[in-house]
């Protein structure tokens, strides 16, 4: 069985106090509890600070493109869908640039975990607002603040039948560590939307400011009922509920494609059909 | 027999029909099947579609002819023409060939055509009294074709059974029926239809551009096909998705050209072979991945089949406008491959290289095809199996296990490090589209940066170049005029070398594996280009892009370039007239100052 160590990746180049020294300690802890080894899952990330993610986590990596952490986890598992694929992105990368991808994430029921480091601001191009971001937000280029409401990701999975859609926080390590085991164990696409403090940049949405905001989802909580979970997944200001905010258990789409019904596409690779059979349909 | 002068030595038959007709009313299905049952019949065919971007309305034509020796282009008169809507008549009547003869249905249409050149067969009565339903119109006037041939209905009701068999019965029947109506009607009032069908050969095989590229990917053991339907690339779409079961194949509809590209980097990635197609600008979105697919050195196999652009151009017609395009897109240096095939075989064995290549070296390889070649069908004895080549590059299950360390960008003297399989044994794959080290993880040092780029490009180049099959030489060794030519003109360039080698010194070189560009070591190209007394550039575009290939890769300048450029294919007839001219006292016309 893999031990904490075993996923230990190359030295971060993360600011020190980042919200993703928590997120990278939860998912190796989580790694280890659900006892996968460092070769078994493959992580796919975009660009970003969270785009880095994969280097600093030993296992299997596709490290692509801005935005397109999804596309290439769903060929990924389309290939091999007995691998585990998690898809590591920014909210920037993945509700900005990524959006369109995101959408269709969700409606294919992909089996794919997707991670959002939401730092609400961008981290690598240093500080422009996100999608996230807040109204109001001001930065270099958008000096009397920005215009654009806020996008909420929970709400827009939630209203688009996400079968599972969490919230989380670095600044809670064990309660993450407990989400993205959730994540990991649903049968289906799940989105863990993480809250995660950029301490060098946004200078509004901080520790302190989540920790008096951000509460636990109350035992009762039934995650099942869609119109409940939109109430909550439209809570986000004063106060920020965190868990698995809706699930739904409809069939992932891996588990509908004939051709991999048998056997991974990856196991069938073996000499391809001969021309004879397949010209027999033009004759 | 009819009056067309074919340019064949013993060539007995050589006709061509021109179905015209509106969009939805299914003149590419009675397209389709003609030329299927006279393949079937051992003629050898060859069929072209223009087509108009709507669904329904508008003006569609579909072309064939059928002759007893091959053919690989259409010809400008027409033998039959048929006009299933008014504007066929007066749209294409001047094409009729001397003894052509035109049908259509002067009852329905509330028209008449007088001359002994046209015949009126009530194609809706007819359908409604032998079929019940005015949609056999389609079916009596296929059967009044083969009436006016004089071929038989077997062939026909054969097709209409194996393909109509699910829907009962009764709709088989309607069908036959009303194909022997227009058949028996033809028969008898086209006394002046003085065509004969000569009987032919063993039956062939007849395939268009996009199924040979589907036939191609499949054999070569493509396992992942993705794309977002653009024409005219879509029918590769639909011939893998049509092999999704019988072949294990997963065939995903992406979201957009980006998502497709970055999903089959994915499966690509996951270790099987993978595919997308487009066009333009569905390429234009992947350009970006393209890019991703060199840095990680992720096999991936492009079909790009051209429309005319700029923008959304003229979506259903045909050019050949994006070689360069294909051949500089994608931001930073790499290596690539671009193939452009110019018949529907070459379409399907290069698919195969295309596979092969982008296996063996890590690379992106492209399949450039055009609407024109995308949509026609040509025949064909046979297919070679052993032409084919299928090697797994990859190191998977045990072997990959066995490996004593690994790294995914490891350094070697090919440039190429074997491809791990993720999940097979402990080895980890890491890649990065990052510049990285020879683990896969992000570096940014710049003793790494020059060794990363010598292994994926400068140690790859070389050993591409070698794989390079030289262009086609066709007639004359010793030409006078030479002429020159990529892609999908290749068959109406063919037809005419055919037609003037005759009374003229002329060969044709066709190029259809064009990138890394062939050398002259395997094929002395330039020396048969230099001795010639005039060398013409034929393009499907309107700046000349092969002949810029051409001059910036051997430093050939070529003098005289004929460009067609209206979003039209070029006919042999239109290609004749454009030679004369160049020709005419060897004025050349002096276009090709690049
Ligand atoms: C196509 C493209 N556009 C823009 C960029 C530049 N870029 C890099 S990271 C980034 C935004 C990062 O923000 P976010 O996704 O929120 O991630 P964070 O760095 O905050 O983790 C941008 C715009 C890029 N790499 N690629
Ligand atoms: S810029 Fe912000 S998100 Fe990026 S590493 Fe620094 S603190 Fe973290």
């Amino acid at each position: 069985m893999a031990k904490f160590e075993d996923f230990e990746g190359r030295t971060s180049a993360w600011c020190p106090g980042c919200g993703n020294f928590g997120i990278l300690k939860s998912f190796k802890q989580a790694m280890v509890e659900l006892e996968l080894e460092p070769h078994q899952f493959t992580i796919v990330s975009g660009i970003g600070q969270s785009g880095k993610f994969p280097h600093y986590v030993r296992c299997n990596t596709f490290n692509g493109l801005h935005g397109r952490s999804l596309p290439v986890a769903t060929g990924l598992r389309l290939a091999n869908h007995r691998m585990p694929v998690f898809a590591f992105a920014g909210d920037g990368d993945c509700y900005g640039e990524g959006g369109n991808h995101l959408t269709h994430a969700i409606r294919r029921n992909i089996n794919v975990k997707l991670f959002v480091h939401d730092n609400q601001i961008y981290g690598l191009t240093k500080g422009q607002p996100s999608p996230t971001s807040m109204e109001g937000t001001v930065s270099k280029i958008q000096p009397m603040g920005l215009i654009s409401e806020s996008f909420n990701p929970v709400a827009y999975a939630t209203a688009l039948d996400c079968s599972f859609v969490a919230r989380g926080y670095a600044g809670d390590g064990d309660h993450l560590k407990e989400l993205i085991k959730k994540a990991v164990n649903h049968q289906g696409f799940s989105l863990v939307d993480i809250l995660q403090p950029c301490v060098t940049f946004n200078k509004v949405n901080t520790y302190d400011w989540y920790k008096e905001r951000c509460y636990y989802l109350e035992p009762e909580y039934d995650s099942h009922n869609r119109i409940k979970a939109f109430e909550r997944a439209l809570e986000y200001g004063e106060r920020i509920p965190l868990g698995v905010l809706y699930k739904s258990e409809r069939p992932c789409y891996e588990d509908r494609v004939p051709a991999i019904e048998a056997m991974p596409l990856v196991k069938q690779v073996s000499a391809p059909p001969v021309l004879k059979e397949l010209m027999e349909e033009f004759f | 027999m009819n009056t067309l002068i074919s340019p064949h030595k013993g060539v007995f038959l050589d006709y061509s029909i021109k179905l015209g007709g509106e969009g939805g009313q299914g003149i590419d299905t009675m397209g389709s099947v003609l030329a299927q049952l006279f393949s079937r019949a051992g003629y050898h065919v060859f069929t072209h579609q223009e087509y108009e971007s709507r669904v329904r309305g508008g003006h569609n034509f579909f072309q064939m002819r059928l002759s007893d020796a091959p053919v690989c282009a259409s010809r400008a008169p027409i033998d039959i023409l048929v006009a299933m809507d008014r504007a066929s008549i007066p749209v294409h009547a001047a094409e009729l060939a001397p003894g052509g003869m035109a049908i259509y249905d002067g009852r329905a249409t509330k028209e008449s055509h007088e001359g002994a050149q046209f015949l009126s067969i009530p194609f809706v009565d007819l359908a409604l009294e032998h079929g019940k339903n005015r949609i056999m119109a389609n079916i009596v006037a296929t059967g009044a074709v083969l009436g006016m041939l004089g071929i038989d209905l077997q062939l026909l009701f054969a097709i209409i059974r194996q393909t109509l068999a699910k829907k009962g019965e009764a709709t088989v029947t309607a069908n036959m029926d009303s194909a022997r109506a227009g058949h028996e009607y033809a028969v008898r009032e086209c006394l002046k239809c003085a065509f004969i069908a000569a009987p032919g050969g063993p039956g062939k095989i007849l395939i268009s551009g996009n199924d040979a590229i589907g036939v191609g990917a499949v054999v070569s053991g493509c396992k992942f096909y993705t794309a977002y339907p653009m024409t005219p690339a879509t029918g590769i779409l639909n011939y893998m998705a049509g092999k999704e079961l019988s072949h294990s194949i997963v065939v995903e509809q992406a979201e957009d050209e980006i998502g497709a590209i970055n999903m089959a980097l994915g499966a690509s990635f996951g270790g099987v072979r993978a595919m997308t197609g487009s066009s333009g600008g569905g390429f234009a979105l992947m350009v970006e991945g393209l890019s991703l697919a060199a840095m990680t050195e992720t096999p991936v196999v492009i079909a790009l089949a051209q429309r005319p652009a700029p923008a959304t151009g003229l979506p259903t017609r045909t050019e050949q406008a994006d070689l360069l395009f294909a051949l500089h897109a994608g931001h930073g240096e790499f290596p690539r491959v671009i193939f452009a095939p110019g018949s529907p075989e070459q379409c399907l064995y290069l698919t195969n290289k295309a596979f092969d290549m982008a296996e063996k070296y890590q690379i992106p390889a492209f399949i450039l095809t055009d609407q024109y070649l995308a949509d026609s069908a040509w025949t064909y004895d046979s297919f070679d199996q052993d032409r084919i080549v299928f090697n797994d590059y990859r190191v998977r299950g045990e072997a990959f296990q066995g490996l004593g360390e690994y790294k995914r960008h490891a350094y070697t003297e090919s440039g190429v490090t074997p491809q791990g399989t993720p999940g097979d044994g402990t080895h980890l794959v890491v890649t990065d589209s990052d510049e990285h080290d020879e683990e896969g993880h992000l570096v940014e040092d710049a003793l790494t940066r020059v060794r990363m780029v010598e292994k994926r490009l400068f140690r790859k180049l070389p050993l591409l170049a070698e794989e390079i099959s030289p262009p086609l030489m066709y007639g004359e060794g010793e030409a006078e005029t030479v002429i020159v030519g990529w892609g999908s003109t290749y068959g109406v360039m063919k037809e005419a070398v055919d037609i003037l080698a005759g009374s003229h010194k002329i060969a044709l070189l066709h190029f259809s594996e064009i990138y890394p560009f062939p050398s002259v070591k395997k094929l002395d190209y330039l020396t048969l280009l230099e001795k010639a007394t005039r060398a013409v550039c034929v393009e499907n575009n309107a700046t000349g892009q092969f002949a810029s290939l051409m001059r910036r890769e051997t430093g050939f300048l070529f003098r005289d370039r004929i460009n067609r450029y209206d979003g039209r294919p070029f006919t042999v007839e239109s290609l004749l007239a454009e030679l004369k001219n160049v020709m005419d006292a060897g004025k050349g016309t002096k276009r090709g100052e690049n």
